[in-house]
């Protein structure tokens, strides 16, 4: 890997694998009484979160403390930005206080692009509006292949707001190129206007899908659906989409739940299925960790001065 | 005191009646010869027109000249120069400007504004007050003062009482409603194309439905409106279901006329991959389909004019996370050259599209596109057809330097231009 990780596309299968690999000497590291290494002492990583996150900026932390890296928390509402700062303007500023790392999640997607074109730091992408969440895409296969070994061949069902997920977009081009089958389960209104290129089946119908499937992978329910009328009503959607007791009888003995977090018990998934041993989800947070490690090692770790 | 007298020498003059190899005699703003050798009379300023097309001065349709409101990002001044070198000798002022150009006394100061212009700039004025769709313009006193086309460009009339109104009570002033077809609740939020790359890109998409919504309903107003002499200009059509509405309501004989803008004859909307929103435009880039059936539109005839939508913004706006970032391109540096080198049209056929057709649709008929006969105005675009050039942002007249060809090769150079028998680009420099 080098320079920045944008998109799941840049990583190819190899990547991919590489990333995993690494991953798994990084949870040792993570099982150790005092889980932190020297690899990245003298590294600066700075957080640059434009919009709202827990888990995932405290993972990176988490990662580039267990590095021995120096970390920065940029908080927007705090700084210059408020004072009408540019992005650019921001960005070249935190560059200049001299940084190897820019961990950077905004609303607007592409933003990771844009400022990779204004600084000469590794950027990662933690999240760029509706299109992609790369590191997302990489703890989830990792999850997967720690459970069944391999992803290929295996039948993911993704269900949910598929049209404004980012989660979605990296997790389909990640299981793809890992040969997983991939079947979209969503009401037309949150499916992308086009599928033309996506390595997808779609169904409408949950109930015939959750039957055949390895995995049932559930996205975030958001309740501003309604009041774009992609939805009659949450309601509605848990009737026809959520992962409900009942329809958690559907699911083969040895299939596994995922959801990215935070999740909507009650909407898209009922409570107490969350917390069944087919579950994973918890799996997936504690898995962020350590893939994030990987991914700032194979990042910072290999350059010259390291 | 503009050259008096200019000879405009060893060029193919191309003209609405064909081609033919002529020397071209001006004496202040009238051409008075047109013969195949001119012997420049004492005083006179030749122009070196030796491999070159000479032909009436180009007109564009939609500019966006930013004054009064938005100087930092155009001014008539600089905008008229950028036009010149294009070769424009005339461009119709968008009102989107702030205030907008909705009432006598801003059409006013934006004529003050053009009489020191590079070309002619001719005000349109807005149908609806302060753009905002709600109550009419004083179209009469804004056409009294020559206003001769009115739209709300960089919106479209969203009301459908208020646009069947606008056309009931402009078609007793003579004068045409344009429209920028977009259906607002359809294109909400819309940030490029809908489709398969918006899709990937994770990008809010604009329906091509957005633009033929309003298309279709404006044509069916129409239907109800011509027989009292309503007419419409439709503004940047880009799509291949727009293309498809003016072909049939040619063929049903309703007074329309279209353009398209060289953006959407020239990039699909695979080039927002980079998420540079220099690429991003409104309408949007579309598909590789709709540019295809843009180009066949403006070789069938189906489109009459080629306009350039020119779109200055600073850096400032333009230099934003993509859904942030201000729509619109710069284009009156590039438009010919852009045609020549992706139409494969014969250049009188170019020429039809960007010079007299455009003229009788700004109601110019009078002063340009005018064929080259002793006693016409002086308006001239002499221009290298085979010539290759390089676009070079940095170096464009424009105040803005939001052009998406920055570093394109391109074909077609104009070398001089004449407006109103003033020499005002000579050898591809302004001369002011």
């Amino acid at each position: 890997m080098v320079g920045n990780l944008l998109s799941v596309a840049d990583l190819g299968a190899e990547g991919i694998e590489e990333v995993m690999a690494v991953t798994d000497s990084f949870v040792e590291v993570s099982e150790r009484a005092i889980p932190k290494v020297p690899t990245l002492r003298g590294k600066t990583v700075v957080s640059l979160f434009y919009e709202d996150s827990t888990r995932t900026r405290l993972s990176f932390e988490a990662a580039a403390k267990r590095l021995s890296a120096d970390t920065m928390n940029f908080a927007v509402s705090s700084s210059s930005v408020s004072k009408g700062e540019s992005l650019r303007d921001t960005v070249q500023t935190i560059e200049a206080m001299g940084v190897d790392a820019l961990i950077v999640r905004h609303c607007s997607a592409g933003v990771p692009w844009q400022i990779s074109s204004w600084v000469d730091a590794s950027v990662i992408n933690a999240g760029d509006g509706w299109h992609e969440h790369p590191t997302q895409a990489l703890l989830d296969c990792y999850t997967v292949r720690g459970k069944r070994g391999s992803l290929e061949g295996l039948r993911i069902a993704i269900v949910g707001d598929v049209k404004h997920s980012r989660v979605a977009r990296s997790n389909v081009l990640a299981f793809a190129l890992l040969g997983a089958e991939i079947t979209l389960v969503a009401p037309p209104t949150l499916l992308p206007p086009s599928l033309d290129g996506w390595p997808v089946t779609v169904s409408h119908r949950i109930d015939d899908v959750l039957p055949k499937c390895d995995i049932v992978y559930l996205l975030r329910m958001q309740s501003e659906r309604q009041s774009e009328a992609l939805l009659p009503s949450l309601r509605e959607y848990t009737a026809r989409y959520g992962l409900t007791r009942a329809r958690a009888d559907l699911l083969q003995d040895d299939a596994l739940v995922m959801h990215p977090g935070p999740m909507n018990r009650g909407v898209e998934i009922a409570a107490d299925v969350a917390e069944f041993p087919c579950s994973v989800i918890t799996r997936q947070v504690a898995n962020g960790v350590a893939v994030r490690m990987a991914v700032l090692f194979l990042l910072l770790g290999a350059s010259p001065n390291a | 005191m503009p050259d008096s007298i200019v000879v405009i020498r060893g060029g193919t003059v191309v003209d609405a009646t064909g081609s033919r190899r002529a020397d071209v005699l001006i004496r202040d703003d009238r051409i008075v010869a047109v013969e195949s050798a001119v012997d420049p009379p004492g005083g006179a300023t030749v122009l070196d027109a030796g491999g070159c097309i000479v032909a009436p001065g180009l007109v564009d349709l939609h500019a966006h000249l930013r004054q009064p409101g938005a100087e930092q990002a155009e001014t008539v001044e600089s905008g008229s120069r950028a036009a010149a070198l294009g070769g424009y000798t005339a461009v119709v002022a968008m009102p989107n400007t702030n205030p907008a150009i909705d009432s006598a006394a801003v059409v006013r100061e934006v004529q003050e504004l053009a009489v020191t212009a590079l070309c002619d700039v001719r005000v349109a004025g807005a149908i609806t007050v302060g753009r905002k769709g709600e109550a009419l313009s004083p179209l009469g006193e804004m056409a009294d003062l020559g206003v001769k086309l009115f739209t709300d460009d960089g919106t479209g009339v969203q009301d459908s009482r208020l646009m069947r109104r606008a056309l009931e009570y402009a078609s007793a002033l003579g004068v045409t409603l344009a429209q920028h077809c977009e259906d607002l609740s359809l294109a909400a939020g819309g940030q490029m194309n809908e489709g398969a790359w918006s899709s990937r890109l994770g990008l809010p998409g604009a329906p091509a439905q957005a633009e033929e919504v309003m298309l279709a309903r404006d044509l069916a107003l129409l239907r109800v409106t011509a027989g009292m002499g309503a007419r419409m200009h439709f503004q940047h059509l880009s799509t291949e279901g727009s293309m498809d509405m003016v072909r049939a309501a040619r063929a049903e004989g309703l007074p329309v006329t279209a353009e398209a803008a060289p953006h959407h004859f020239t990039l699909t909307d695979e080039r927002v991959q980079s998420y540079d929103p220099v690429f991003k435009v409104n309408p949007p880039l579309r598909s590789a389909r709709d540019v295809e059936a843009v180009k066949v539109a403006l070789r069938a005839g189906t489109l009459d004019a080629i306009a350039t939508d020119h779109a200055p913004h600073p850096q400032e706006d333009k230099e934003r996370p993509f859904d942030q970032a201000a729509p619109g391109m710069v284009g009156l540096e590039t438009a010919l050259a852009l045609a020549i080198t992706e139409l494969d049209l014969p250049i009188e056929q170019v020429l039809a599209l960007m010079s007299w057709q455009p003229a009788r649709i700004a109601g110019l008929e009078a002063t340009q596109g005018n064929s080259f006969i002793e006693g016409s105005s002086a308006n001239v675009c002499i221009f290298n057809a085979h010539e290759t050039w390089l676009v070079d942002a940095a170096t464009l007249a424009s105040r803005s330097k939001n052009t998406p060809y920055d570093g394109m090769k391109l074909t077609g150079r104009v070398r001089h231009t004449v407006y109103e028998g003033e020499i005002v680009v000579k050898d591809a420099e302004a001369q002011r």
